[in-house]
């Protein structure tokens, strides 16, 4: 598949594990333990490499990192929601208390 | 360098990376001259003022919130109701506070020569380090803590994250876990750039600007300073900074009073936690803790020393803090925020229990939008199991499980947190700090001076606390 190969320059996130979870800090609480410390760094492909290939990137500030090659053109996945019906009154109603104001 | 035999070398790599011999502040165990460090390890006001204006930084406006404050009017008593004033801080060029602290940082970093900066935060300091790192021509990376082991991901973080990257920054991003700290010290000791820590004299007495032209906009427009001022408190940066500006501009009997979201119950380091806040800063888990023991950050000797500065610390919810958020959108035609609306929160109470001609400042407001919105962190509450639903946030808010929005004004109220408990806390951490029982006059002096106490004070206190011990 032609997405899976993907060239030098191509802009791609990678996943590093950082600490095994029995390499991690004696104080954590038990369920942040048990897990591995995980990181993500976006960065541009230095050489080819597919999903799930160790391959190198070239990061914003200039590094080199290696890591597992997860995501081509990573998506921003965060958005504005949807609407909160437990909001929705707020407004209307300090707008009328507003209003009822000004008869006075 | 693996994970031991970097934080053994710890203390080299960070006086490498921020370039202070703090060493030369110490005075003895506990004690060193805070007053020594602040004014020879950074920049006069109008240094900074020059700094920041070089940067599109500060004179940010303060804008009456007429609405709101006739809102307050109308459920106090008669004669109450102080006028409200919000510092517009979003106006600053990353849209928050946050730029004031970097900028100096990064302006140091590159008088020194340093080729970038690297700062660990999840919150508005990343794109205020990343914005003045492009302004001023360096490279830089910010640390973020922004998923849980499922790789669920807060969007308030991951929105933080999306604009350090737009202003240029290389974003890691953690799972949950302090050890943040190693993989940053890492980072510092293969790049050589400068450490841009929240916690140091740069990263604090930038936000002296921030006091400093609030008691002057108050001064010049009403003839007088502000009677009260409202700061939402995390790491205790922003409390020092704004209370020590207003102090060096004249305003010295200003109260001020720290507000923070409780979010007591819940742990910082937990990995099933950390997706059921939807406030990564400005609560419980920073303020408490910071105020109670400031130096166990990233530097030797914590510039943020709120306790020295607070005169009143209050708490909220995070559902009042979403009714506030949509009551400035709704009222007074501002979309900021929501977390930078943790102090506008209390302004409610506080204002109701002034006089109508008093002047209430709240100090700051943040930019807003995708994953920070109201409707993005409720979405993503909901989606995490929190139930979100309207009542009396007082009666039935429980942190990381029910987000409980008021229905009106009347609603809102605040929990008053003792200062004195949390004096009693820092002695507490210094006798755990120290492991000692033995505290010499010199560090009792400096307990007493970094707590806003008198020296008797704190020797009742460390004797209660060594007699708890026993018990």
């Amino acid at each position: 598949m032609i997405n899976m190969i993907k060239k030098r320059e191509n802009w791609v996130k990678i996943h590093i594990t950082i600490l095994e979870s029995s390499q991690r800090a004696s104080n954590l609480p038990e369920d942040t333990k048990k897990v591995p410390l995980e990181a993500w760094i976006n960065g541009f492909m230095e050489k080819e490499g597919k999903i799930g290939e160790i391959v190198e990137i070239r990061t914003l500030s200039g590094r080199t990192v290696k890591g597992t090659l997860v995501e081509i053109n990573p998506r921003y996945t965060h958005d504005f929601g949807n609407p909160v019906p437990e909001l929705l009154r707020i407004g209307p109603e300090l707008k009328k208390e507003l209003e009822e104001g000004d008869d006075l | 360098m693996m994970y031991e035999e970097i934080l053994k070398n710890k203390n080299k790599i960070i006086q490498k990376a921020v370039g202070i011999d703090y060493s030369k502040f110490e005075i003895e165990g506990v004690a060193f001259d805070y007053d020594r460090m602040m004014r020879e390890a950074s920049y006069t006001i109008d240094e900074m003022k020059q700094i920041q204006f070089e940067t599109q930084i500060g004179n940010t406006p303060l804008v009456e919130l007429k609405n709101l404050t006739k809102l307050v009017r109308k459920h106090s008593k008669k004669g109450k109701g102080a006028r409200i004033f919000l510092k517009d801080e979003a106006a600053n060029s990353s849209g928050s506070f946050k730029d004031r602290r970097a900028s100096i940082s990064v302006y140091h970093a590159k008088k020194n020569g340093y080729k970038g900066v690297i700062a660990a935060t999840s919150g508005n300091y990343g794109a205020a380090v990343a914005s003045q790192a492009a302004k001023r021509g360096m490279r830089s990376i910010i640390v973020q803590e922004a998923f849980d082991s499922h790789h669920v991901g807060q969007p308030e973080i991951l929105e933080k994250g999306r604009a350090c990257e737009a202003y240029g920054a290389e974003v890691v991003q953690l799972t949950v876990g302090p050890e943040l700290f190693y993989y940053t010290l890492k980072l510092l000791d293969e790049t050589g750039y400068f450490n841009a820590s929240l916690y140091t004299p740069f990263g604090i007495a930038g936000i002296e600007t921030l006091g400093y032209e609030i008691a002057e906009q108050t001064k010049n427009r009403f003839g007088k300073f502000p009677d009260t001022v409202l700061v939402t408190h995390a790491g205790g940066g922003n409390v020092t900074g704004t209370a020590r500006g207003l102090r060096l501009a004249g305003a010295t009997s200003t109260k001020i009073v720290g507000v923070s979201v409780d979010l007591r119950g819940l742990h910082m380091a937990s990995d099933h936690d950390f997706n059921r806040k939807s406030f990564t800063t400005g609560h419980t888990g920073f303020g408490i803790p910071f105020a109670a023991y400031p130096d166990r950050v990233d530097v030797p000797r914590n510039a943020a020393r709120s306790l020295r500065y607070l005169d009143r610390y209050v708490l909220v919810s995070q559902g009042e803090v979403f009714f506030t958020t949509e009551a400035l959108a709704q009222v007074e035609g501002m979309m900021r925020g929501p977390a930078g609306n943790t102090s506008l929160t209390a302004a409610f109470v506080i204002a109701a229990e002034m006089d109508e001609d008093q002047i209430l400042v709240v100090q700051e407001t943040e930019y807003t939008g995708a994953g920070k919105l109201p409707s993005a962190q409720l979405t993503f509450a909901k989606q995490m199991g929190v139930i979100v639903k309207n009542g009396d946030p007082v009666k039935e808010d429980v942190p990381g499980k029910v987000i409980v929005i008021p229905e009106s004004i009347d609603q809102i109220d605040i929990i008053e947190y003792p200062l004195e408990n949390m004096k009693k806390s820092y002695v507490k951490e210094v006798i755990k700090a120290y492991n000692r029982k033995v505290f010499s006059d010199t560090e009792i002096k400096f307990m007493a001076d970094d707590t806003r106490s008198q020296v008797k004070e704190i020797e009742s206190k460390l004797e209660e606390v060594l007699t708890d011990g026993k018990a």
